[in-house]
């Protein structure tokens, strides 16, 4: 049985302790990391921005690659302590829900945790790129919240009955 | 001109490129020998301004300034992304409108980004609020921006008239970035932090005397400019300072200094403007004329501000400084502000003008990393003509109250 196990800076704990919960301990677990190509993106925009500068090794943007790539690295290092069992960690860079979702093809499990509006039960408590990958993940899913989740009171009351539309007419 | 600087073939420094160009010009008559060397006399000052600005920049990062802001923001922020974000705000505003966007882009990014990693935070919200404000919050002062050295010295205004008219659009463009982040990356703040926090790591060593030296310095812009002198002096002076002590403790040597000085940077300064004045001479300024609104109420500043960004974005914020300064700096300080609100606020649209990021995009293409500008591009239309219109509503208020 392979489980991946989708690491995001913030919500990761969540997951990890939600797949050594429900996961059967010989399962094949991997660590999933994705750093978002856009962050470095940004910094080699600004600095390409900034007319005249020369020196292409000041820009920030490749300090912010191998920082990145760095910070990758030791979060998966933590969920791995914090998961205490035997797993392989994988880091990707590009766009990340449709790498997370490539990364689940042909998994048995995906384990993602709520990073919306974590406040109401409901489809806000996902953001944009959880929402794509539960949307089109290739497997099943195992959904958790990174805290206690919020009571169902929190779902809004239902609202009112519409009135009764009129009855079509019978056709015989 | 424009694409090699971008490209930068072989590369080179752009001035490799320059100042061939403005020599040919020269060469050929397209632009007069007076013409040129009125160029290069108006930008001497303004270049070495820059020089003194980089050089004190470089030596606050040498001095541990950009680290110790870090450990100053993961310890206010631990475990907390949307305090993190106002902190990120507060640092990125203050170093940009002192230290030069420079300083914001090249040093103060990267420590951001570490920042949030180790407190384990998302880093995008952060970064992103380093390379708008790098733009925004670089209104205040005339140092904040070599757009606004530029328009400093054609402006005719003192330093303090200059920060005083400025403060109220910066602060009101902040205010706009502020509350659009906060609210775009509402996602990426909301996850929270679960990391090593500052907890585990030393006190940060506050640079004492680096502080006092850059609290000296802005002093110095003030005194004067209320003498009359040019305020790169005070620059200089502070410059001068921290090179002399950091030469003494052998922390850094003379090569670095004269490297930090950019020196093909102000070549390249020097070489773009005269290529933009034979531009101009050779019939860019007539056409380009018809166009710049005169006078300066609101709906003439609005129509400035507006040409400024779109030129911003067309090419690139240094030549359109360039070319609309000589076409408003008879309408008077107002239209030269208004100016820079266009050309400071407007590059959050494309990063570096559409043409100079059509150029940019296939490079980085052929270095294989797939580029997405949508979410760039998405959140500088929230941001940009909603800061454009309320900071020059703010600059015509304070051009009324303290009179341009």
């Amino acid at each position: 049985m392979t489980v991946i196990v989708w690491i995001v800076e913030g919500t990761w704990p969540a997951c990890v302790d939600a797949a050594r919960a429900h996961t059967p301990e010989g399962a094949d677990v991997v660590l999933l990391h994705v750093t978002a190509h856009d962050i470095p993106g940004a910094a080699h925009g600004a600095y390409a921005g900034m007319l005249g500068r020369g020196h292409p090794e000041r820009d920030p943007g490749t300090r912010l690659e191998d920082m990145a790539a760095r910070s990758a690295r030791e979060l998966l290092r933590a969920a791995a302590d914090r998961l205490g069992r035997d797993c392989t960690r994988i880091e990707r860079i590009g766009r990340i829900e449709r790498e997370v979702v490539a990364a689940a093809e042909g998994a048995d499990l995906l384990v993602v945790a709520r990073d919306g509006d974590r406040t109401h039960l409901g489809p806000k408590s996902l953001g944009p790129a959880s929402r794509f990958v539960v949307d089109h993940a290739p497997c099943p899913v195992l959904l958790v919240w990174p805290e206690p989740a919020p009571g169902i009171a929190t779902i809004p009351p239902p609202p009112p009955h519409p009135p009764h539309p009129p009855h079509p007419p019978h056709h015989r | 001109m424009l694409a090699c600087a971008v490209v930068r073939p072989w590369g080179r420094p752009e001035a490799v490129v320059a100042v061939p160009a403005a020599g040919l010009l020269v060469g050929t008559g397209a632009i007069t020998l007076d013409h040129a060397r009125a160029e290069a006399v108006r930008l001497g000052p303004v270049a070495g301004f820059l020089a003194a600005v980089l050089v004190l920049a470089q030596l606050c990062d040498d001095e541990g300034l950009f680290r110790a802001c870090g450990a100053w923001m993961a310890r206010a922020a631990t475990g907390r992304p949307y305090a993190l974000l106002g902190w990120v705000f507060a640092t990125a505003s203050v170093i940009t409108a002192v230290l030069s966007l420079d300083a914001t882009v090249v040093l103060l990014t990267p420590v951001v980004f570490a920042t949030a990693a180790r407190l384990g935070a998302r880093p995008k919200p952060h970064v992103y609020a380093c390379t708008h404000l790098s733009n925004t919050a670089s209104l205040l002062l005339p140092v904040s921006n070599l757009t606004n050295l530029l328009a400093f010295a054609a402006s005719g205004l003192s330093f303090t008239r200059f920060a005083s008219l400025m403060a109220l659009p910066w602060a009101v463009t902040i205010g706009v970035e502020y509350v659009v982040l906060r609210r775009f990356f509402r996602t990426d703040l909301g996850a929270g932090a679960a990391g090593a926090g500052a907890a585990g790591t030393q006190a940060p060593q506050v640079p004492v005397f680096t502080l006092v030296t850059l609290v000296c310095t802005l002093g110095g812009f003030v005194i004067t400019s209320a003498l009359g002198v040019s305020p790169a002096w005070a620059a200089a002076a502070g410059a001068l300072v921290l090179a002399c002590r950091a030469l003494a403790q052998r922390r850094t040597t003379a090569f670095a200094i004269a490297r930090a000085a950019a020196v093909p940077f102000l070549a390249f300064v020097l070489a773009l403007g005269i290529v933009v004045r034979a531009v101009i001479d050779n019939g860019l300024g007539p056409a380009l004329a018809h166009l710049v609104p005169g006078g300066t109420g609101l709906p003439a500043l609005l129509g400035v501000a507006a040409l400024a960004a779109v030129l911003a974005n067309v090419i690139n914020n240094l030549p359109a400084v360039l070319v609309l300064l000589p076409l408003t700096t008879p309408s008077g300080a107002g239209a030269v502000l208004a100016v820079l609100l266009g050309v400071n606020i407007g590059p959050n649209l494309t990063y570096a003008g559409s043409l100079a990021t059509l150029l940019w995009r296939r490079i980085v293409r052929e270095h294989d990393t797939d580029v997405d500008l949508g979410e760039f591009t998405r959140l500088g239309l929230l941001t940009v003509p909603a800061a454009l219109v309320l900071a020059v509503m703010a600059l015509w208020a304070a051009l009324h109250v303290i009179g341009g």
